[in-house]
């Protein structure tokens, strides 16, 4: 069925050397990744010189774009036609090795040693609900800084929900440059600027609170805290500095967002938040990618009349081996179509609170996608603008 | 526990678990711990306070309690209850303290919802017996549950004295015991059910004890089409015909391709299929609702849940 919305033109998009950077977004299991890998392959052999930064592939898509080692830096793709001059190249985001390189480039060695062998570290750097949010940004300011690629296409993290992306490294960040890591520090530096701020609380304040600090998390695991907190001193201010110049990033006209939604209830709701979210934050949407929409070549064949055809041909009496195949066909065909009804009607309500935003569907493969071809089939599907037009 | 890859289905299944466990008599505690209102929305209730209350009879006739966890809460209990120092959540607010612990803080938020499930199953009632007959948690993903679950374990060993510590390692006592049991749903899929393999290594590697898989979402399999071979187009057409369809020759084509496509698809789900029985686990499977899950869809899969082996 025809869509009243504008298309959405991934190929002027991907093509034009004014787009720097691609941002796939959207609720777990979407398709995001998928997307991004098929986007950035597509720029590729239409030119461009192109690294995608994966966050959490399936297996089998990072070793068919030859992710097999976690080395945090990006590296070619191989197999990819270059007849039209461009490069691929890839990388799959190692949060805990994105901070510990963050702080090896900010503290002197053996300032480092001491943060990265701090247990609190440890933790926070492997575990924290935001690092791999944070270190995403972290590692898209990274590429960006290079400069060395033309188009930076990036998937985000599977987030219970989209907003985490651009909420969770301010979070962090201002957590990290914050009020509260100060006051734990100020033990370590009486009488510095942070012991001053404690003051001004009050020192019935503070007792309260690092007597009470001391009790709850056990005076070990808050020695650990306030060591930590002291090694970073240098890098404070840092996190929150370079958490808002990514964010500015994500606002320049280079950027353009892509949401990902399958057609599900749930997915799109999500996609309906965000989109109101970027529009607030003033960052550039290209539009919807519906994913993995059901289609039909015989979708005038409704279910019900399927549904009567097939037990027409199950009651005959003398039903022949090509009626009982025919009637099963039937049947398939009659699930698909109420599928495909489900999701139009799904679709619809998004389409009623956001007319405009322009939207392309990429219809669901009956295969996971896990190799070049598979993205390529993908990435054609991406690029064209009519809508619903079946598979194979 | 019942966890899963995101999106698989957890918090539905988790829901109808609990009804289906609650037999005459009996009561039963859902709880959540992500602070989204699953519970609330797929009861079709209002938000639910941190606050125990029944939301449901099961099919079998007992309560179903409902508590969705708020860490922050869950802080302030603590303190009041170990350090008599619920009054002091204000001043510990003012400055960040009480955000720190409950999101920034690697694992405290984990020890505290984890410490308030397990609070629940070691309740007992006014008659002696036990509070809750059983407590259902619709716990974080798989690739996160494993953390979660085991995160006392690596509090008992940072915070090595005091009454953290001890509460750490009685809540790890209640997690390994045999009665507990961490089950994982999955669709037939590659990566949930690779997402699936990998968590149950994982759980056992860190000696938490994993129910079984509850394979959700299960499309109908229409075996005739997969027993039948594809008919020819020509014999396809005639029978069409038959059946009183009169576009009949401009639908062979799509029907073969979408009955390729379906043979494909149960293929695949063939080898997910095989690739769960490897982990050696009790399977349960519940079908997918076409018109998604509303109240009575629920009360349906607990239904199904009760007429499987447990
Ligand atoms: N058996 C089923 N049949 C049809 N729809 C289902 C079934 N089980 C779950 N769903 C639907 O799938 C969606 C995801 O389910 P649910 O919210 O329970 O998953 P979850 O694993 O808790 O997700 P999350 O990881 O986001 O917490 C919901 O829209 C739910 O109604
Ligand atoms: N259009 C599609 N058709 C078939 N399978 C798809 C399609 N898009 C994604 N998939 C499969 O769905 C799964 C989840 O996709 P992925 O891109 O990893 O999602 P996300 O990054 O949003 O979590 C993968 O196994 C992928 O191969
Ligand atoms: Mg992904
Ligand atoms: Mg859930």
């Amino acid at each position: 069925m025809r869509s009243p919305q504008e298309p959405l033109e991934t190929d002027p998009l991907i093509d034009d050397p004014d787009t720097r950077i691609v941002v796939c977004c959207g609720s777990g299991g979407v398709g995001k990744t998928t997307t991004a890998a098929a986007l950035g392959l597509r720029a590729a052999e239409r030119g461009r010189r192109v690294v995608v930064l994966t966050i959490d592939p399936a297996r089998r898509l990072a070793q068919s774009m030859g992710l097999t080692e976690l080395d945090n830096v990006p590296r070619p793709v191989p197999g990819i036609d270059t007849t039209a001059g461009g490069e691929l190249f890839a990388m799959m985001l190692d949060m805990k090795r994105t901070f510990d390189e963050i702080v090896e480039a900010h503290a002197d060695p053996a300032r480092a040693r001491a943060i990265l062998d701090n247990p609190f570290y440890q933790s926070l750097s492997a575990g924290f609900a935001g690092t791999q949010e944070y270190m995403a940004m972290e590692k898209l300011g990274q590429l960006a800084a290079r400069d060395a690629w033309d188009l930076i296409v990036v998937d985000t993290p599977p987030s219970r929900s989209a907003l985490d992306f651009l909420d969770a490294p301010q979070r962090l960040g201002s957590f990290l440059d914050g009020r509260f890591i100060r006051l734990l520090m100020a033990p370590a530096k009486a009488g510095g600027r942070a012991g001053r701020k404690v003051m001004s609380l009050g020192m019935a304040g503070l007792s309260l609170v690092t007597g009470t600090l001391g009790k709850v998390l056990g005076t070990a695991l808050l020695r650990d805290v306030q060591t930590f907190v002291a090694a970073m001193d240098t890098m404070f201010g840092g996190f929150r500095t370079r958490a808002d110049a990514t964010y500015r990033l994500l606002q320049a006209p280079g950027t353009a967002f892509l949401v990902v939604a399958a057609p599900e209830r749930d997915a799109l709701r999500e996609a309906a938040y965000f989109v109101e979210r970027l529009a607030a934050e003033r960052m550039p949407l290209a539009g919807l990618v519906l994913n993995r929409v059901h289609t039909s070549d015989g979708a005038h064949l409704g279910a019900e009349r399927a549904l009567a055809a097939a037990e027409t041909l199950e009651s005959r009496e003398s039903a022949s081996d090509a009626d009982r195949a025919a009637a099963g066909l039937l049947r398939v065909h009659a699930e698909r179509m109420r599928q495909l009804t489900r999701e139009e009607r799904t679709r619809a309500r998004f389409t009623a609170v956001h007319p405009r935003v322009p939207v392309v569907e990429v219809p669901a493969l009956p295969e996971d996608v896990h190799d070049l071809a598979g993205l390529r089939a993908i990435g054609d599907r991406l690029s064209q603008t009519d809508g619903a037009q079946p598979f194979g | 526990m019942v966890s899963g890859k995101g999106g698989t289905g957890k918090t539905t299944v988790a829901a109808a678990l609990a009804l289906a466990l609650a037999e005459e008599g009996r009561r039963t505690l859902l709880v959540e711990v992500e602070g989204r209102q699953g519970i609330a929305q797929l009861f079709e209730t209002e938000a639910l306070p941190y606050e125990e209350r029944r939301i449901a009879i099961g099919p079998g006739g007992g309560e179903v309690f409902a508590l969705a966890i708020d860490a922050e809460r869950a802080l302030l209990d603590y303190l009041q209850m170990f350090y008599k120092l619920g009054g002091a959540g204000r001043a510990l607010r003012r400055i960040g303290a009480i955000d720190f612990a409950t999101t920034v803080a690697p694992g405290l938020r984990d020890v505290l919802l984890t410490g308030k499930v397990c609070e629940a199953v070691r309740r007992r009632g006014p008659d002696g017996g036990w509070a809750y007959d059983a407590v259902v948690m619709d716990a974080p993903p798989t690739g996160r549950v494993t953390r979660f679950l085991a995160v006392n374990d690596e509090v008992a060993g940072l915070a090595r004295v005091g009454p953290i510590h001890h509460q750490a390692q009685a809540v790890m006592r209640v997690l390994k015991s045999a009665e507990t049991a961490v089950h994982l749903v999955t669709l037939l899929e590659e990566m949930p059910v690779q997402e699936t393999a990998d968590g149950v290594a994982e759980l056992r590697a860190a000696d938490l004890p994993v129910g079984g898989t509850v394979v959700n979402m299960v499309r109908p399999a229409l075996d005739s089409t997969a027993a039948t071979p594809l008919p020819a187009p020509n014999d396809l057409a005639a029978a069409l015909t038959r059946a009183g369809l009169r576009d009949a020759e401009a639908l062979t084509a799509p029907l073969l391709s979408q009955g390729r496509e379906h043979v494909t698809r149960l293929a695949l789900e063939a080898t997910q299929r095989d690739e769960l029985a490897r982990l050696d686990l009790p399977v349960r499977e519940l079908p997918l609702l076409p018109d998604g899950v509303d109240l009575a869809g629920l009360y349906r899969l607990a239904r199904l849940l009760r007429a499987q082996d447990w």
